[in-house]
């Protein structure tokens, strides 16, 4: 099962991503056409814009990269902030359940509802903005080129937080409670705590955390296909997005194009997921 | 209690407020009639109460969610007894029974748990063509067994390594076959193993969109997820639809959570950390 549906089509792909492609059937060998053509594409990579420093749209591989870096080191640090802060909450075990739905409901879901709080008329998210008086940016924040891909990696981070919260707050069970009380006998402060003695024996957990997290910024789609289908003119757009609309929304579809984009994207998650295993097993 | 500790309160509170009104809001929408929430579910003047949202998309005409559950339930089902079985056996003999290439064969685990959906799809598409299981649910269910067999088997490995090797010995001595081991030893000592699994693989079906979206076709096999974007009409968004069909939605993942929460939270941390 693994062999026929995993397996096979991965290697399928990524040799397909150098074949010429006509419909459904291989016409000949594309070599790295396929690629010029994709990277070529300002969809995927906005080569004008960027040297431009201009906002979204950038390109869909520059948009994933834009997501790693702003949502994987947001969620983790406002997990590790989380885990510490509701040991010593009353009532903290609700808080964490309630911050950890994200993870347990639909990424399509997920999507309505970041949509949702950024309407501009029913959001919650612009309610805010007007109680405080900065009315005139009131708007639907996904519906407009220079926020929607910024819109979406914080509401992200709200989805996602969840998850290095848990894993953290299972790591800090795993530390014995003496070593905090011997810092604390010797005079140690709470952040000098936090920073000598909790940092550093969580280590092996944020090697985890920010794996699963890259490796998610790298294949999100849903949510960006639910709240903003990628728009405004691909100013949210993701390369997992752009994949399916070469291979499955456009017609004719064109499977090389979409072969390629797939293989440069595998290529990053697997690679990345490769050299972090082999760190951690060093 | 201490300043410090008042401050902490108030902070790890208003963040839960924050992480909780999205989920609220959406519910608010759910229970009120359009015109009084299009302009913010907040504002509570007037408040009626009303379930014609929920009813509206659960037997909507072209799209009912009705349905909808009716196919995401026949294939979540099956998709997390299979790849069960057949994960627990390979994992059983990963744990058990060295061979040679066993370390190889384990990193290509670990490297197939960092696939995305998007590189299988194309060839997937292809073959389920080929063997005309384009907008089936056998077709989903395989394919969805085959996806989660990685990361069970990767789990379910960790876990019986934990398992005391003395007792399977004594039943070997006592006759057993390795079958019999299997199902009468390590199974029942493996159960809360295999409640984290199954809550974890269930939702992982249940909450996918992107093999439905391709594999499913016509709107009477739509699987739940796949559903709630038809509610989004292009221009105008009926909130109330949408949100009754999201709360829908989300409840079911919502009641395994709730019921196997303790299994489910070790689900997550312990499949990605002992790895």
């Amino acid at each position: 099962m693994l062999l026929l549906f995993v397996i096979y089509p991965f290697v399928y792909t990524v040799c397909g991503s150098f074949l010429k492609w006509k419909g459904r059937s291989i016409v000949g060998v594309a070599g790295v056409s396929n690629y010029q053509r994709v990277l070529g594409s300002s969809d995927i990579l906005n080569v004008r814009r960027l040297l431009k420093l201009k906002g979204p749209p950038l390109g869909a591989l520059v948009h994933n990269l834009l997501w790693i870096l702003i949502q994987v080191p947001l969620s983790t640090a406002l997990g590790l902030l989380l885990a510490v802060l509701l040991r010593d909450v009353k009532g903290g075990v609700v808080i964490k359940s309630v911050i950890f739905l994200g993870m347990v409901i639909p990424m399509v879901v997920g999507g309505i509802l970041l949509r949702f709080i950024y309407d501009a008329h029913a959001g919650v998210v612009n309610a805010v903005i007007r109680l405080i008086g900065l009315g005139k940016y009131a708007k639907t924040w996904t519906a407009h080129p220079d926020t929607a891909l910024y819109s979406l990696i914080v509401g992200s981070v709200w989805i996602w937080t969840g998850f290095s919260m848990v894993l953290y707050s299972a790591g800090l069970e795993s530390i014995p409670k003496e070593i905090f009380e011997a810092a604390r006998i010797d005079g140690a402060s709470g952040f000098r705590i936090f920073w000598h003695i909790t940092v550093p024996m969580l280590r092996p957990i944020t090697i985890v955390v920010l794996t699963m997290s890259v490796l998610w910024a790298l294949k999100v789609f849903d949510i960006v296909f639910v709240a903003t289908r990628g728009g405004p003119g691909g100013a949210s757009s993701v390369l997992a997005l752009e994949m399916y609309f070469r291979a499955f929304y456009h017609m004719p579809p064109d499977y090389g194009a979409a072969m390629a984009i797939v293989t440069i994207l595998t290529l990053m998650t697997l690679g990345f997921a490769v050299y972090v295993f082999r760190l951690v097993v060093k | 209690m201490s300043r410090k500790r008042v401050l902490i309160h108030v902070v790890a509170w208003s963040i839960a407020l924050i992480w909780i009104i999205p989920y609220l809001g959406v519910f608010i929408a759910s229970v009120r009639p359009y015109s009084e929430i299009v302009d913010g579910w907040w504002n509570l003047h007037p408040f009626t109460l009303t379930l014609d949202s929920y009813s509206a998309v659960w037997n909507h005409k072209t799209y009912p969610l009705k349905r909808a559950f009716v196919n995401s339930i026949l294939i979540a089902i099956p998709a997390t007894i299979i790849p069960i079985l057949v994960a627990s056996l390979a994992a059983y003999s990963f744990a058990r029974f060295s061979f040679p290439v066993k370390d190889m064969l384990f990193l290509t685990i670990v490297a197939l748990m960092s696939l995305p959906q998007q590189v299988v799809i194309i060839p997937v598409f292809f073959l389920m063509s080929d063997m005309g299981l384009i907008n089936t649910r056998l077709g989903l269910i395989l394919l969805h067994s085959s996806f989660g067999l990685p990361w069970i088997i990767l789990f379910l490995r960790n876990f019986f390594m934990t398992l005391p090797v003395e007792v399977e010995e004594a039943a070997r001595i006592d006759g057993a076959s390795d079958f019999q081991v299997y199902f009468r030893i390590v199974m029942p000592m493996s159960l809360p193993a295999l409640a984290s699994i199954a809550a974890l693989q269930f939702n992982w079906v249940w909450n996918d969109f992107f093999f439905a979206l391709i594999l499913l076709l016509s709107p009477d096999k739509y699987v739940v997820t796949q559903t709630i974007p038809m509610f989004i009409g292009r221009y105008l968004i009926s909130w109330d639809k949408v949100a009754a069909a999201s709360i829908l939605d989300m409840s079911v993942p919502l009641v395994v959570f709730a019921l196997l929460q303790k299994w489910y939270v070790k689900g997550v941390v312990g499949g990605v950390i002992k790895g």
